[in-house]
């Protein structure tokens, strides 16, 4: 039987999926990939939250994990619109396609 | 039985993340996305905090996911083309992407050498997770009665916005 | 081996009503599509299936062993591990959401068992919350099915399915919400609790006499929710052929048409459980609640089928007009309602 987990261990799990997340914004060259990357950074914040808030016993965490999952359905919906505007003007979504302010 | 099922969740949780980012196929990613999002849920609910495992799979699995996968599916997303010579030289080249890339994996090095090297703590013994939600409630709606407000305006900011940013310009 | 299970009746028993759970979902898809044949014969003055068996009671059987016999066709260009996965995700979630409906009250079998037995698969004290995650994954199933197809038809069916999908979610949670309130409690069972007994020893204490209308909504949404007549665009056959199942055959599609019913299932069981006091009814002894379980859960889908069968359906822009600019101003204002009595009066 495993022991179980510590608190160290959700916050490196967390450290783990939050660098994922950057590499993905980093590296790959498609909008919405770069957009659910992000998505990816916001749960690894989301789990450290929660997991101190099981150490500390407290629910603040989770209030504030609340207003990030709905800061998150507002960014992804602006975002989302962004990027089928964009994708109207050149037909990709290659974001090193936007070099231009104005066409 | 619990540490089975962190490191269950966890290898899930990481597995579907890299693939997020390691797909070339957009529908892929927001499905691995969800499996992620599934796996997360799954140590929220070893965490005591079962309002926040349902919350998880109702907004971010339910709604946003959903959101995503409509534009890919409406956008016919191109699976991204390997770039001429670029992920070819991924981390040999110069550019602020190879220097993200690096620090990047510096960032994984540190942070797990940093918490490696703090001493375990182990979670408290908790008083059970029955009332969670009535104190989330009350908390919700009483101290941060301002924060709530103004995420509605926010959502309402960003309905408006994205109706605006999507619509065709005739 | 033997004295394990004596040891563990109670354990032996909980998995014994979970196949028991799972075996009847199946079942009542098969018996739900022989009454929904039969019933819709009955509305249109024909005799509907009565060669095999009596009164072709056996067509559910021979429907069955012709579809697994039938060629598992694959249109080309699809994406098959999607392609595959979609009705398996559409079967799963409807499984899932039967896992935290309770279905009566607890027994220990006539003194078999050492400790009562709850009957439902499990108990949650959210359990409103992963019903409506779970019915939320539903969604999942239609989109990937329309996408993974390669095919016009399936492609729209899927679009205009998770639109309505998502739209009438909303409704949906709200109506809910409502009940909660006036429950004041995420678990199932004590909702279903709070309904027993009666008004002046006549009226039933169901959540219907005083949410007649978060009642109207939930069951509009459920059938939206569930792609039913008359809100069935998904599946609109003059329009769309067979929607997002268009490319599907053999015992992918049979997934597709059980998950269908076995979510109508679903909505029914757990409208009985919010609305109509689950297990709760005269005459009857509390051991016999299941009993009046069903009954209800049978009624409600009668008229899930009854309603296919006697209205037209809507027109698309119609279905999203309703849900957006009537059902959900309407679900709010109960909400709202529901939320000012329960303050005012202390209920």
């Amino acid at each position: 039987m495993l022991p179980d987990a510590t608190l160290n261990q959700y916050l490196i799990l967390s450290a783990v999926l939050f660098s994922i997340g950057t590499a993905g914004v980093f590296l790959r060259r498609n909008l919405i990939t770069i957009l659910l990357s992000v998505e990816v950074m916001l749960n690894a914040v989301n789990l450290t939250f929660v997991a101190v808030d099981r150490y500390l016993g407290s629910v603040e965490g989770q209030i504030i994990v609340f207003f990030v999952m709905t800061v998150a359905a507002a960014e992804a919906a602006v975002g989302l619109a962004i990027v089928i505007a964009l994708f109207r003007h050149k037909d990709t979504l290659n974001p090193d396609a936007f070099t231009s302010l104005k066409w | 039985m619990d540490g089975l099922y962190f490191w269950i969740f966890a290898v899930i949780a990481v597995l579907a993340s890299l693939g997020v980012v390691g797909q070339r196929n957009p529908m892929y990613s927001v499905l691995l996305l969800i499996v992620s999002f599934g796996a997360l849920s799954g140590l929220y609910v070893l965490l005591n905090a079962p309002f926040v495992a349902a919350i998880q799979i109702i907004i971010y699995a339910g709604a946003i996911m959903v959101l995503f996968l409509f534009v890919v599916m409406l956008l016919n997303v191109p699976t991204e083309d390997p770039a001429k010579g670029y992920h070819v030289k991924l981390l040999g080249g110069a550019g602020p992407r190879h220097f993200g890339a690096v620090l990047a994996v510096v960032l994984v090095a540190e942070l797990v050498w940093a918490m490696s090297h703090l001493r375990l703590t182990a979670m408290p013994e908790s008083a059970g997770a029955t009332s969670s939600v009535y104190q989330i409630g009350l908390k919700l709606f009483r101290d941060y009665a301002f924060a709530f407000e103004a995420t509605s305006v926010l959502i309402l900011l960003a309905m408006v916005g994205a109706v605006i940013l999507a619509r065709k310009e005739s | 081996m033997m004295a394990f299970f004596l040891d563990n009746k109670n354990l032996v028993a909980q998995l014994l009503l979970i196949g028991f759970v799972f075996q009847v979902l199946q079942i009542s898809a098969a018996v739900l599509v022989y009454f929904e044949r039969k019933i819709a014969a009955w509305a249109q003055q024909r005799y509907g299936p009565h060669l095999v068996g009596p009164s072709g009671s056996l067509q559910p059987i021979a429907d069955i062993v012709k579809l697994m016999f039938k060629e598992e066709l694959r249109p080309r260009g699809a994406d098959t591990f999607l392609f595959y996965l979609a009705p398996i995700l559409s079967a799963t979630a409807a499984f899932g959401a039967f896992a935290v409906v309770p279905f009566g009250t607890s027994t220990t079998l006539f003194g078999l068992l050492d400790k009562p037995l709850a009957l439902e698969v499990t108990d949650v004290n959210v359990a409103m919350l992963v019903i409506f995650a779970i019915t939320s994954m539903g969604v999942y199933g239609v989109v990937l099915a329309g996408w993974s197809s390669n095919s016009k038809y399936s492609m729209l069916g899927a679009l205009r399915s998770s639109a309505q999908m998502i739209s009438y979610e909303l409704s949906y949670g709200m109506s809910l919400a409502a009940v909660v309130m006036l429950a004041g409690s995420l678990s199932l069972r004590s909702i279903v609790d709070a309904q027993a007994g009666y008004w002046f020893h006549v009226i039933p204490k169901w959540y219907v006499f005083i949410q007649p209308l978060g009642f109207f909504i939930f069951m509009t949404a459920g059938v939206a929710e569930t792609n039913r007549a008359p809100f069935d665009f998904p599946e609109a056959e003059q329009e769309l052929v067979a929607g997002y199942h268009t490319e599907y055959s053999s015992m992918s599609f049979a997934l597709f048409f059980m998950a269908e019913y076995i979510n109508m299932f679903t909505v029914s069981a757990v409208a009985t459980d919010l609305f109509l006091g689950g297990w709760h009814g005269p005459f009857l002894p509390s051991w016999l609640g299941w009993a009046w379980f069903l009954l209800k859960v049978s009624f409600l889908l009668f008229f899930y089928i009854w309603m296919r069968w006697t209205l037209p359906r809507y027109r698309y822009d119609q279905l999203m007009e309703f849900g957006w600019k009537w059902l959900l101003p309407m679900a709010v204002i109960n909400l709202l309602v529901t939320a000012g009595i329960v303050l005012g009066m202390g209920w």
